[in-house]
């Protein structure tokens, strides 16, 4: 890799056609979302903002950022761009620079912009940001707090985007094989693919990601404060503030889901789940007799995360989870309207 | 640690034995590397060849569905046969074969090929060749190695002769025919032209900066200088999209760009696109 030796760049080849279109659609929303965010200003001042701070993106990864020992490495910038504009302006900014890397450039795959976009424009700023405004909220611009939670966030950002780009390869394997079992596309398992891609970040990239934030907040600090401002300033309505809250909520969601198949890894049942047949296998001697009785009285529509119909255990557990999120959400919703029709009774 | 080299990427600095190059050299290097291989590929580009008369729309869809099916392909013989037309298309097209293949096959084996060593060992699979008791290089293993390296090969080939036989803004136009909304070909345009102007500005606060060094800088120095020099870039950027705006706003700009009216594709650009399309479906065929 050219620019950013540390960083992800995944080349065509390496996820199947359908993985990538899945990423694409994926990142979809993050950019409207950052669209919709910037027609909230002036479209026409948008224009040469977004088109600098995508440039200013694409120069930062040519930085080389020296660590403490000697070693230094190249940033990706995500979550330097997200505490100054926002995580979703800085999603359309870090896009963009990727997209150029990709079509002008030859650097990164084109089939694979979704993925790329994904785990470098969309998970490192959410999660940057959300940690930095954990971290920084309601302090000073001066505050150590802040190039703490820029250091944070920066480390803890390019590590889960590592961590998801493990996923995209680890699955791969697993979905997409010769009928003789032969990997079509990156050949590892979740198994190794995690600890390979995250240990190395943790150790060295993250690092890279999280000094270089931190190192530029620190200047601003000095230097510029009314750019450290903008973006926290921007949140002030508490309305804003809740939306907020929850837009992060539904970002945590949604990584979550999409790690679900983590689970087929973990050998044998989680304590205390077991089934009749395993709890008669366990050594106790007999199956309470109201276990047994009480077993049969319902059969879950997706028993164990699964939907054999599928004949993919992976993509059985991310459908379940999303079922599962749909139905809490409308019964939340459902009642949440309950209640609120009740007061509106008592207050008519 | 997934990342290939561009075929057309320039050779890296030769780092001095005894000096270790710092970070404003490190830099240096970086900027002047990404300029260069942008500088080297519009004048690629605009030589005479096979895809450089092509219309770049047709170049681009051809591109693309090219690379759907290296992506689709279960065969071996398939992917090799399309990196074969790729490498017939850089000859007609007057690239350098030397490089355009070296280039690919030298770089390859530092990234994926050290990614996919393992795999050989690890891949369950039938033995194909036992190393000692316990150790040995799967069948699976080996087949899924060359499923990966052949496709990123040729993947990244078949990207390099688009870069390397369309000039930016030619490219530019082709997205429009994807269907790309203007505004976002428009930031795309601006952005490739400022990435130019910022690398330069890069390169100036670091040359400058090496020039009033004397010895070495400290680690703790080099930091600072690099998150310092971060600043001021963003600054600049901040302060030149202000003027940038009032510049647009000057000359009319109110938030959406028009599109030129697009010149037809002549019959050597339909042929072209029919060609590559054609080869597309029958290595989809070929390749299920």
């Amino acid at each position: 890799m050219l620019y950013s030796p540390a960083s992800m760049h995944i080349p065509d080849g390496y996820l199947s056609p359908l993985t990538s279109l899945v990423m694409l659609i994926l990142v979809l929303p993050f950019w409207a979302a950052g669209a919709r965010h910037l027609r909230q200003r002036s479209a026409a001042r948008s224009v040469p903002l977004i088109a600098l701070m995508a440039a200013f993106s694409f120069v930062i990864m040519m930085f080389n950022v020296p660590l403490p020992g000697g070693t230094s490495g190249h940033a990706v910038g995500g979550a330097l761009a997200a505490i100054l504009l926002g995580p979703e302006v800085a999603s359309v900014a870090v896009s963009i620079a990727l997209v150029i890397q990709a079509i002008f450039f030859g650097d990164g795959g084109i089939l694979n912009i979704g993925a790329n976009c994904f785990n470098m424009a969309v998970v490192l700023p959410y999660v940057a940001y959300g940690i930095y405004w954990l971290a920084a909220a309601n302090t000073p611009i001066t505050s150590r707090r802040r190039v703490v939670g820029a250091a944070l966030g920066g480390w803890a950002g390019l590590t889960v985007a590592a961590f998801f780009a493990a996923v995209e390869f680890g699955i791969q394997p697993v979905l997409f094989h010769t009928a003789g079992g032969t990997p079509l596309y990156a050949p590892y398992p979740l198994s190794v693919a995690i600890p390979a891609m995250v240990i190395p970040h943790l150790l060295i990239a993250s690092v890279v990601e999280g000094a270089l934030t931190a190192l530029v907040v620190l200047y601003l600090q000095h230097a510029n404060r009314g750019i450290l401002q903008a973006p926290l300033a921007a949140e002030a309505p508490a309305e804003a503030v809740s939306f907020r809250r929850l837009r992060l909520l539904w970002v945590g969601l949604i990584v979550l889901v999409i790690a679900t198949p983590l689970g087929l890894l973990a050998p044998g049942t989680a304590w205390g789940e077991w089934g009749s047949q395993q709890l008669a296998t366990m050594g106790l001697g007999f199956v309470p007799h109201g276990l047994v009785q009480l077993e049969s009285l319902w059969g879950a529509p997706m028993a164990g995360y699964d939907l054999p119909a599928l004949g993919n255990a992976s993509l059985g557990y991310v459908l379940s989870a999303v079922a599962g999120i749909i139905l809490v959400a409308v019964v939340a919703w459902l009642f949440s309207k309950l209640l609120s029709s009740g007061h509106q009774e008592q207050h008519g | 640690m997934v990342d290939s080299l561009p075929a057309h990427a320039p050779a890296p600095a030769p780092a001095h034995a005894r000096h270790r190059r710092g970070t404003i050299e490190r830099t240096l290097a970086s900027v002047s590397d990404v300029m260069e291989r942008s500088l080297y590929a519009e004048e690629l580009a605009h030589r005479p060849g096979l895809l450089q008369g092509l219309d770049p729309r047709a170049k681009l869809v051809s591109l693309i569905a090219l690379l759907v099916a290296v992506a689709l392909s279960h065969s071996l013989l398939v992917i090799a046969m399309l990196y074969l037309f790729a490498l017939g298309l850089a000859w007609r097209s007057s690239l350098p074969i030397e490089t355009f293949t070296t280039r690919v096959w030298l770089f390859l084996p530092f990234f994926t090929g050290i990614l996919v060593l393992p795999a050989l060992f690890l891949t369950p699979g039938p033995v194909f060749i036992s190393l000692t008791p316990g150790i040995a290089i799967t069948r699976t293993g080996v087949q899924s190695a060359a499923f990966l390296l052949l496709r990123v090969s040729t993947s990244v080939s078949l990207a390099t002769l688009l870069v390397l036989t369309s000039a930016w803004n030619d490219l530019l136009k082709a997205l429009s025919f994807l269907r790309i909304p203007d505004t976002i070909i428009l930031v795309l345009g601006m952005t490739y032209r400022y990435i130019h102007l910022l690398l330069i500005t890069a390169d100036d606060m670091f040359l400058s900066r090496k020039s009033r060094v004397v010895g070495h800088l400290s680690n703790a120095a080099e930091r600072r200088m690099v998150g310092a020099s971060a600043g001021v870039l963003l600054e600049k950027s901040l302060q030149l999209s202000g003027e940038v705006y009032l510049a647009m706003q000057s000359r009319g700009f109110r938030g959406y760009s028009h599109r030129a009216t697009a010149i037809p594709m002549q019959r050597r650009d339909w042929l072209g696109l029919t060609v590559a399309l054609g080869a597309t479906a029958v290595a989809i065929w070929l390749g299920r």
